[in-house]
């Protein structure tokens, strides 16, 4: 599905990821741990298409396609979700205007009717329940004003909406109380299909113990250093970062 | 010119003048340049009560000792005021014969703001079938109000018909010395349109010019006047969504609403003028004076404007709070792109007591323009408890453009209380990936950003205008960034 090579990539002149290489395939999860700095989020940003950041080298291959020369926008009606790690506000514009903005361009792009509004709320109330999301919060502007555990939750709300084949998702577990952490990871589960894939992007291994990864990688500056199944996350996790380093 | 003007009467009396201002007379512009004689011109070949002519002269004579204002945050080449031509017959003519001839991007515009093809073809000047015509849907409109007792037609019309009322009420909010414009339009206006709602009456329906299209081609000098009787209510929508172009460039409109006891007047504007082109050459100047004045207790009018046309703005649609416990309000979008100049804002003048008055305005400025808010909150000695609250936020696009904010403070009263807020923010690129992220493209991110923040403005309006003027919004910053 995903196919990253030798990527290489810089913001305001300097290099971030330095030679990174990455293949994910359909119905696989993915875990992506590092120490801060490491980059993580700056491969999400990438593989979105954030334009701030300049691709100095590599090749990336999405479902066959060159993703680099796509606009984020159509990386996005393709199916490539990003959960952010610091989702930003948009005062004035409900979560339920966003969304349903959002799903009728994907669905202009594939040549879809747009969705009316009562088929939209309908999708609404069904999703809401896969992210114990209350009826209020999509009338709330976009993240505004909403706590951390909001924040994450609406991301996973979003991603339910949007039915995405590949899910990129950044720290959603930072800033999460346990409850919170299984409501998240409960969703994720619920959207898990052997057509999609997810990409979780964290820093701990206690979101891994409610998604149970096919692969961990650990991303240290800008490389994937070291590769392997869950239980990488675990031994990661009783000798911390330093022992990847030295293993380096 | 004696001659010349009995021959215009005799052919304005002579023919069907049923519609008033609608009579097609061919040959209908006055002489180039402004003097007693234009005056005369106009007031003759409207057929206005004697009274009206004296208005017009007076308005003329003090115009003359007056000089442009000079204080607002906008610039433009001097206007040569003998070099324009101050009245000319509505056209009935059609500039083109179809669609095909009008501008395509005009016409991508139209689509953009999902007008109805018949209405684009009368807005872009496109021959329009005698059925569509807006006398037939006038008419069963006018006769719901009439019903009513309400009074809704053009200016001219109500000086054939109503001159008492209009002899009443007429300058008596904008009185002909309030500024140069106000003088200017006061010797000239060529027509605009009459609101009478008798006491009690409760307006069933928006009074909205669109139902008078044929008054869109008056624009130059427009004067509007709205009389709300005792415990009355009316929401009067002014404006077009639709780019309207217009070969004049300079306007200078009057509007003027009374608010008797317990009555209330909303008052909606959309204003989408011709801007000029991207450098902005071209585009319509827009000078307009708009007061109402709260007469009566308890008494309330509200403005609400959305303003993304025009190459200059310059309009501070004003209340007088008279009455004790009146209020009034102002909520204001204004958008510039490109060299587009707006100074606009308010001004509160508390007389009464216990008066309250609310101003939201919000300014959105893209491209190289300029874009202030000028607003006074006044409150006399007598103007016990008088309250305001303003907030002025400023939106900018890009760095090349200017927002401005002047506040102006004048209260005689210790009771009184003024809340003022202000902000200045920009679109982040977080907030423009956020949403290209989730499938909306540039354009479509700036509208949504826009529209949001200016929110608590588009919800003040008619639904049916708030949905187009969402749309315009959008549409008015279309490539202003990226
Ligand atoms: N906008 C930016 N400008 C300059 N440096 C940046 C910017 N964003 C991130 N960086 C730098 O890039 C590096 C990687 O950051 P990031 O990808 O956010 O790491 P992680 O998500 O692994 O914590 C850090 O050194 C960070 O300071
Ligand atoms: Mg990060």
């Amino acid at each position: 599905m995903l196919s990253i090579k030798n990527l290489s990539a810089a913001i305001n002149g300097k290099t971030i990821l330095k030679g990174l290489n990455l293949e994910v395939k359909e119905g696989e999860v993915h875990a992506i741990m590092g120490p801060n700095g490491s980059g993580k989020s700056t491969l999400a940003s990438v593989i979105a298409g954030r334009e701030t950041f300049e691709v100095t080298e590599g090749e990336v291959t999405y479902l066959g396609s060159n993703l680099l020369d796509m606009p984020a926008e159509t990386r996005a009606r393709e199916g490539i979700f990003m959960g952010f790690q610091y989702p930003v506000e948009i005062p004035g514009v409900s979560i339920a205007n966003f969304m349903r903005t959002a799903i009728n361009e994907k669905r202009k792009y594939l040549g879809l009717e747009p969705m009316t509004g009562a088929e939209f709320l309908k999708l609404m109330e069904e999703k809401k329940k896969m992210v114990d999301i209350q009826s209020k919060l999509t009338n709330r502007s976009v993240n505004e004003g909403f706590s951390g555990g909001e924040k994450k939750k609406n991301e996973i709300f979003q991603m339910a909406l949007l039915e995405p084949k590949l899910s990129i998702l950044d720290e959603t577990d930072s800033g999460l109380d346990i409850d919170a952490l299984k409501v998240v990871a409960n969703g994720i589960n619920l959207l898990r299909r052997k057509d999609n894939a997810t990409v979780v992007i964290t820093h701990y291994q206690r979101l891994l113990d409610f998604i149970i990864p096919d692969f961990v990688h650990v991303l240290f500056d800008g490389r994937i250093i070291r590769s392997g199944g869950k239980e990488l996350a675990i031994e990661l996790e009783e000798k911390g970062y330093d022992w990847v380093k030295k293993e380096k | 010119m004696e001659n010349n003007s009995d021959k215009i009467l005799e052919e304005v009396t002579g023919s069907d003048y049923k519609y008033g201002f609608y009579t097609d007379i061919e040959m209908d512009q006055a002489p180039k340049g402004l003097s007693e004689d234009t005056v005369r011109f106009i007031s003759a070949k409207k057929n206005e009560p004697e009274f009206m002519l004296e208005f017009r002269l007076k308005a003329f004579r003090h115009w003359q000792t007056l000089g442009e204002p000079d204080w607002a945050h906008v610039n433009y080449p001097p206007i040569d005021y003998q070099d324009i031509i101050y009245y000319s017959a509505p056209k009935k003519k059609a500039t083109y014969e179809s669609m095909d001839e009008v501008d395509p991007e005009l016409l991508e515009t139209f689509e953009k703001l999902g007008i109805p093809l018949e209405e684009q073809k009368m807005l872009a000047g496109v021959a329009v079938d005698a059925v569509m015509d807006s006398v037939s849907v006038g008419s069963t409109f006018k006769k719901t109000l009439a019903e009513q007792g309400i009074i809704f037609c053009s200016f001219s019309e109500a000086l054939q018909k109503h001159p008492e009322l209009i002899k009443k009420y007429m300058g008596t909010v904008v009185p002909y010395t309030d500024n140069f414009f106000a003088a200017l339009n006061s010797a000239v206006f060529s027509d605009g349109s009459f609101a009478y709602i008798p006491k009690g009456v409760k307006c069933p329906l928006e009074l909205s010019t669109y139902f008078r299209i044929n008054a869109a081609n008056t624009g130059q000098f427009e004067r509007t006047l709205i009389v709300a009787e005792e415990g009355s209510y009316v929401s009067y929508m002014e404006g077009c969504t639709a780019p309207i172009r217009d070969e004049n460039q300079l306007h200078a409109a009057i509007v003027e609403i009374i608010a008797h006891k317990d009555a209330e007047v909303k008052y909606s504007t959309v204003q989408n003028w011709w801007p000029g082109d991207k450098e902005g050459k071209g585009g319509v100047y827009n000078f307009v004076t708009k007061r109402g004045i709260c007469e009566g207790d308890r008494s309330k009018i509200s403005w609400t404007q959305v303003e993304t046309g025009s190459a200059i703005t310059w309009k501070y649609p004003s209340l007088v709070l008279k009455g004790d416990y009146s209020s009034g309000e102002f909520y204001s979008v204004a958008v510039t792109n490109n060299y587009q100049q707006a100074d606009t804002g308010t001004k509160m003048i508390h007389l009464g007591r216990n008066t309250k008055s609310t101003i939201i305005s919000k300014g959105i400025s893209a491209g190289h323009s300029n874009n202030s808010y000028r607003g006074l909150v006044k409150a006399t000695r007598r103007a016990e408890n008088a309250r305001n609250f303003s907030q002025c936020d400023s939106l900018l696009l890009g760095d090349q453009c200017g927002a401005h904010t002047f506040p102006y403070l004048d209260v005689g009263n210790r009771s009184t209380i003024v809340e003022h807020e202000a902000t200045t923010s920009k679109i982040s690129e977080d907030q423009l990936f956020y949403c290209l992220q989730r499938g909306i493209d540039m354009e479509g991110a700036i509208g949504l950003i826009v529209n949001g923040y200016a929110k608590e403005v588009l919800s003040k309006l008619p639904m049916e205008f708030a949905v187009e003027a969402q749309k315009l919004l959008s549409i008015s910053l279309e490539g202003s960034v990226g």
